[in-house]
């Protein structure tokens, strides 16, 4: 059976087609979500995609957490299918609260978009298990909501646990407190970051390299030996 | 029909940038003496029927899941006359 990974469609999704693409490169059978279907297909895992769901309307990512869709995602993440939330997905995660903390605007208001710097802190999720602990790669950032919050005492939480998966490197682009890119839960199976790894996994685009790629095949991996 | 205000604001510990850059401006244009801007959102509901305890129950639990992300906001609900 050909594992099944899932990407969800909002109004104001942008990064849909491009993770599609990168679940297909990754050796797996890309299907398209929508946001008011509850039903997931028989998918074996999900993409919440980048992009500005629901116009990013409230805050980034706080419609679309009520969303038909995010019932059934919500339930099965916490049943320990796996998730990944990129960038406005990342948004999603934190409203919906299957991550910790929030996302506020940028520190300096504007939208960045650059080829970002990341040091991998936690290769055991189920989306980093191709990528070795203290690795760095570089994939594209694009954002507006960009700066990761969260009480001090989540933060040590977060940091005694191994559960910061990605640090910037060399620049902090937004302002994310102790220059947190991306977390994961508890269980590893949920996990959010604001770069664009699916921008990274073809020679052609984005950076010019494939820094990307490992989530798509790690969550396949996890998947084809579960 | 009545009015429920409700203003949500970060809370005090959280870096608010757009608070700052129009606190910024301020002096530029003229307005001297202030010290600290924070900007915040306010909702006003027009709520149909009664607002009586059970609908600003409601209200609350409406302000606690959605219109405020309290992880990093507060919130406060008021009934206007």
């Amino acid at each position: 059976m050909t594992t099944r990974i899932g990407v969800v469609t909002f109004p104001g999704t942008l990064d849909d087609r491009d993770s599609l693409r990168a679940v297909r490169l990754a050796g797996a059978e890309p299907v398209s979500l929508w946001h008011r279907d509850k039903d997931l297909h028989q998918v074996d895992a999900v993409v919440l995609a980048g992009g500005f769901s629901y116009g990013d309307y409230l805050r980034a990512g706080a419609i679309s957490r009520f969303s038909p869709v995010m019932e059934t995602i919500i339930e099965q993440a916490k049943a320990g299918m796996p998730v990944l939330g990129i960038c406005n997905g990342f948004q999603v995660l934190t409203e919906a609260h299957l991550l910790p903390g929030a996302m506020l605007r940028n520190n300096h208001l504007h939208f960045i978009c650059r080829d970002q710097k990341l040091r991998v802190e936690n290769a055991d999720t189920a989306w980093t298990g191709d990528y070795t602990a203290g690795q760095e790669i570089s994939v594209p950032l694009k954002n507006m909501d960009g700066r990761y919050v969260a009480d001090e005492r989540t933060l040590d939480e977060l940091e005694a646990e191994g559960r910061v998966a990605f640090r910037y490197l060399d620049v902090n682009p937004n302002g994310s407190l102790r220059d947190i890119a991306g977390i994961t839960n508890a269980a590893g199976n949920v996990v959010g970051l604001m770069p664009h790894p699916e921008h990274a996994v073809e020679p052609l685009i984005g950076t010019g390299r494939t820094d990307g790629l490992p989530f798509f095949t790690s969550v396949l991996k996890k998947l084809v030996s579960a | 029909m009545a009015r429920v205000v409700v203003d949500v604001m970060l809370k005090p510990e959280i870096l608010d940038p757009q608070g700052q850059a129009v606190q910024r401006a301020l002096p530029r244009l003229g307005f001297d003496g202030i010290a600290d801007v924070r900007q915040g959102k306010r909702f006003e509901l027009e709520v149909e029927g009664p607002v009586d305890q059970a609908a600003l129950d409601r209200i609350h639990k409406m302000a606690e899941t959605f219109l405020a992300n309290t992880v990093i906001e507060d919130f406060t609900v008021k009934v206007e006359a």
